[in-house]
């Protein structure tokens, strides 16, 4: 336990000394900013047209939870399917490239407890930036009053959705000395997650039930509409659970060869 | 074998035992039957010509990767079955210093001490050793990114002893460095005999009659030579040693300095 806090500590100091994660948290935030920006001027619009129609109770209907928190969180996810594996690449090919590697598997030390150090690093420097990124509900508390629950949800969603991007990113990290290499194969495996079901949508049955199952949005969709169910909750945490579990592995899988 | 299970004084304690080592990268072999041991108090050298499977073997023996067959032990521990309890005994220093270069000196021998289970209030005390015995104690608030090569060199040492390990296998700590930087560096190893046992490997001959107490050459992957320095006899320089041991083809057991040197006689008087 204690070897991997202190993993974690120098991983999550490297972070802040490095400048790809200042890149990463502030395209993050200013993408993040420009898509809420167009989302209320579309919020506005719709408000304006629906009181000049005169239909009061279309008006009630309109709420900043659907039309502008959820969509915001979807375009946040896509943000994060592309920054998130320029975040992770570097975790062990840098190790690799720059022969640290032999440093840390040569320490009296678990493989296990070195992958988990730096997922907690990695899952700390998520925190903050899903952290950051409720700034947009705040603006909004301050303007409106959107439902704070429904809110918690999607954003417990993105970061759920972004430790399984962390996991994977170790993953692909683990098994290459190339940062690009690394990156690309993280950012292939998401996209994959994310269309996953596409083709399903024609067909039935079990391989249908499969794909719908595997698909990242489906589950994000459910928690940014408000629900936290289980279900959904336990998915992400097996994607970070199986991803980790490779890791481990292919750290381990130096000392068979 | 000409060494045997001579100490280097006193009662022989086995630090390091390799056995019948073999490594295999796919079809290719680098390492084959390489057996040696060195005891407390010993600085071992490790010779041979690039290539040989020096870095192979320190490799294996440090547990950074498994051996395809053989044994090592260190201090009595298995490095594969009791691989945290005999890694926790060894300082290593791999061919290249591993350091993290957006860290500062100290923060990354305090990273380090932490890693090797060096207790939480030891630690600065230990730091202060290691920056003390390496003349670092100035530097310590640089970034390593920004040290030259013989300061890094210096801080892949500190790294490697501030667990206060009874092995330190250092993977050709002098190359690269100005000829002062050399002398120094071969200083510090000195003092940091004393109880420990170190391997060293290096291609500088010089540098193992200076400062090793025994003296092992691979060739090809082979053991070619296994040998106390000081069982070297009078007047024959260790490159002749050297040349010939590696000459010899297809022993698979070392052979004594006397048995090279018989037949490096013969050679010169033939």
């Amino acid at each position: 336990m204690r070897n991997t806090f202190t993993i974690a500590g120098k991983e999550l100091t490297g972070y802040f000394v490095q400048p790809v994660a200042y890149v990463v948290l502030t395209v993050f935030i200013l993408l993040g900013g420009w898509f809420f920006f167009a989302m209320l001027r579309q919020f506005d619009e719709m408000v304006q047209l629906v009181q000049m129609m005169g239909r009061p109770e279309t008006l009630s209907q309109m709420n900043l939870n659907t039309r502008v928190i959820d969509p915001l969180l979807h375009d946040l996810s896509i943000v994060l399917v592309i920054v998130m594996p320029a975040l992770t690449m570097r975790v062990f090919a840098e190790e690799k490239r720059a022969g640290t590697y032999e440093l840390l598997l040569t320490a009296p030390v678990r493989t296990g407890e070195i992958v988990a150090g730096k997922f907690l690093a990695a899952a700390a420097f998520t925190l903050v930036m899903v952290a950051l990124a409720w700034i947009f509900p705040l603006i909004l508390m301050v303007f409106g009053n959107p439902e704070l629950g429904v809110m918690f949800a999607g954003y417990l969603g993105l970061f759920l959705l972004a430790l399984s991007f962390v996991s994977v990113g170790l993953f692909t990290s683990s098994l290459t000395q190339n940062q690009i290499i690394a990156a690309i194969s993280s950012f292939g495996i998401l996209i994959l997650l994310f269309v996953i079901s596409w083709p399903a949508e024609a067909g039935g049955g079990v391989v249908w039930a499969l794909l719908k199952y595997l698909s990242l949005p489906e589950h994000f969709s459910t928690m940014t509409r408000g629900v936290i169910d289980t279900s959904d909750v336990v998915f992400f945490l097996s994607v970070v659970a199986t991803a980790l579990f490779l890791t481990q592995r292919s750290v381990e899988s130096a000392r068979w060869r | 074998m000409g060494a045997g299970v001579r100490g280097a004084g006193g009662a022989v304690e086995r630090m390091i035992d390799v056995k019948h080592l073999t490594k295999a990268y796919g079809s290719f072999v680098a390492v084959k039957d390489v057996s040696f041991r060195a005891e407390r108090g010993q600085i071992l050298g490790f010779l041979g010509p690039n290539g040989a499977g020096k870095t192979t073997t320190m490799r294996i023996i440090t547990g950074f990767m498994p051996a395809t067959a053989g044994t090592v032990e260190i201090d009595g521990l298995d490095i594969f079955e009791n691989s945290l309890e005999a890694r926790r005994r060894i300082g290593y220093l791999p061919e290249n210093p591993p350091l993290y270069l957006d860290m500062r000196v100290e923060a990354y021998l305090r990273f380090v001490a932490k890693l090797r289970g060096v207790k939480r209030g030891e630690i600065e005390a230990a730091l202060d050793h290691a920056l003390k015995t390496t003349g670092l104690t100035d530097m310590a608030h640089r970034i390593c990114g920004q040290l030259s090569k013989g300061y890094r060199q210096r801080v892949g040492l500190a790294q490697a002893l501030i667990h206060d390990p009874p092995v330190m296998v250092l993977d050709e700590p002098t190359i690269g460095l100005d000829p002062r930087q050399i002398h120094e560096i071969r200083d510090l190893i000195r003092g940091l005999a004393g109880g420990r046992t170190i391997v060293l490997s290096t291609h500088i001959l010089p540098e193992v009659s200076q400062i090793c107490d025994k003296v092992v050459i691979i060739n090809d992957g082979r053991v070619a030579l296994e040998e106390m320095v000081k069982d070297i006899p009078e007047g024959t320089s260790l490159e002749e040693v050297f040349l010939h041991a590696i000459a010899r083809e297809g022993h698979a057991e070392g052979v004594s300095a006397e048995e090279a040197l018989e037949e490096v006689g013969a050679g010169h008087s033939a």
